[in-house]
């Protein structure tokens, strides 16, 4: 257990843009956050899935990209002074006795809240794992979907699939440590940054790196160790000597350990009353594309207009007995005191 | 307008198309087994199908960015696309397509 407990009033789990106006509501409730996000910054599946694409439906954005939008949410919250943690996921939540909440990442950092806030859309950020039967048996053994230490693979002979970015760097970086190394693409047009697809070319031709046009037909090896990867290819089914196989097929949504959270779930979201966007567990809500409720819109603004309802529960739970007395941002001297702006 | 669709049991369904509908949209709206996390933006590959070869002519071919999507999923034949990139027209009425495994919504949560 680290011995760093974080103590505050609220997290918030998802740093997308619901997660992030909620820490604006929250803020103008005198609510502390700390938010949570498996990605490297902010703004969620907005901006990891389409940073530049425009979205129409903000109001008062006649059109706005997902990047725009999220600077524009870091901009409005930053009076609020929220702390983030990237590159992290909330593996486990514990409700202690005096009702609040214990909450341990993967990088076993521990918060210690009152209040817990899944703002995680569709779920948290996990690499694609590519349709080869049996590959689970060889997962953190053989095949392995991110490189933590280089160190790990010396002397290895890898199989690296894929076309971007991911799959070109680690086998630039890679190849001088590997006994062998195999880049296996389903066409012989890449991806990735054209200076690392001409130095890849290069090695290549040097015969560094052996490139394979096709795709993953199968795996070979016994508990969990491969010994070689079966290629489909143009001439037919060919097999690679492998002792690692990384795959970087990019990412996808997956719910993750939210499903062991014991919260009441709907056909793989959380289940919430509409009056406080609260969930089956006391003090843990749920705003944004992970809640369900009838008649629910999967739009960002809908996630907007629940973070506002949530902030007025979750400050009766951070502040019981405590008066709330709803102000408007136009009005409020006390509000603007906060914004920094009067 | 109708398209065909066979799902990953290998169900077949007859669905009802509206022109200028994404196919993927169609799927979607039908229920059917299909992810399409990004909800039409060619940005996730999670509407993944194959297409009936006797069709595939009839499309618009993939565009540089569709190929790139393509690239993200291990299961991709000669006659793949993603349906959010395929708009229905009357050309398209009758278009059978299957869906890919790697278009699969997650298992359910117990």
């Amino acid at each position: 257990m680290s011995g760093n407990e974080i103590v505050t009033d609220v997290v918030v789990i998802g740093a997308g843009p619901v997660g992030l106006f909620a820490v604006f509501e929250l803020g103008l409730l005198d609510l502390k956050c700390h938010l949570i996000d498996i990605l490297d910054r902010p703004g969620g599946q907005c901006a990891e899935l389409y940073p530049e694409k425009p979205i129409y439906d903000i109001p008062g954005f006649p059109v706005v990209t997902g990047q725009a939008l999220t600077d524009n949410l870091m901009q409005q919250i930053e009076p609020f002074g929220p702390e983030f943690h990237f590159n992290r996921m909330v593996n486990s939540i514990e409700k202690l006795e005096d009702g609040s909440f214990r909450l341990v990442t993967d990088a076993d950092e521990v918060f210690l809240t009152k209040v817990v806030v899944v703002a995680a859309g569709g779920g948290s950020f996990q690499p694609k794992r590519p349709p080869v039967p049996g590959i689970e048996e060889y997962e953190g053994k053989s095949v392995f979907y991110s490189v933590r230490q280089m160190e790990a693979f010396r002397g290895e002979d890898l199989v690296i699939v894929g076309g971007g970015d991911s799959a070109l760097d680690w086998t630039l970086n890679l190849a001088p440590l590997a006994k062998s190394v195999t880049l296996v693409h389903r066409r012989d047009d890449f991806r990735a940054a054209p200076a690392s697809v001409n130095e890849m070319r290069a090695l290549v031709a040097k015969g560094e790196v052996d490139l394979k046009i096709g795709q993953i037909a199968g795996l070979d090896g016994e508990n969990g160790q491969l010994s070689a990867v079966r290629l489909k290819t143009a001439d037919g089914e060919i097999s690679v000597p492998a002792t690692r196989l990384l795959p970087f097929f990019g990412l996808t949504m997956k719910l993750g350990p939210v499903a062991d959270w014991g919260l009441e779930l709907n056909d793989n979201l959380i289940a919430v009353d509409t009056e406080e966007f609260s969930t089956s567990i006391p003090g843990i809500f749920a705003i944004g594309d992970i809640n369900h409720y009838p008649g629910k819109l999967k739009l960002i603004l809908s996630g907007f207009h629940e973070g506002a309802l949530m902030a007025q529960a979750a400050k009766r739970i951070v502040n019981p007995g405590e008066r709330v007395v709803f102000q408007y941002t136009t009005s409020s001297t006390k509000l603007q005191k906060k914004l920094g702006v009067v | 307008m109708k398209i065909h669709v066979t799902d990953q049991d290998g169900k077949q369904h007859e669905l009802e198309a509206l022109e200028g509908w994404r196919v993927m949209e169609v799927i979607r709206d039908w229920d059917l087994n299909i992810k399409a996390e990004c909800g039409g933006s060619c940005a996730c590959a999670t509407c993944h199908v194959y297409v009936d070869p006797d069709w595939l002519q009839k499309l618009a071919p993939a565009t540089d960015e569709e190929e790139d999507m393509l690239d993200t999923v291990g299961d991709v034949e000669d006659n793949s696309r993603l349906s959010c990139q395929i708009l229905m027209s009357d050309d398209l009425d009758g278009l059978k397509i299957t869906l890919a495994a790697s278009a699969a919504k997650d298992e359910q949560a117990a």
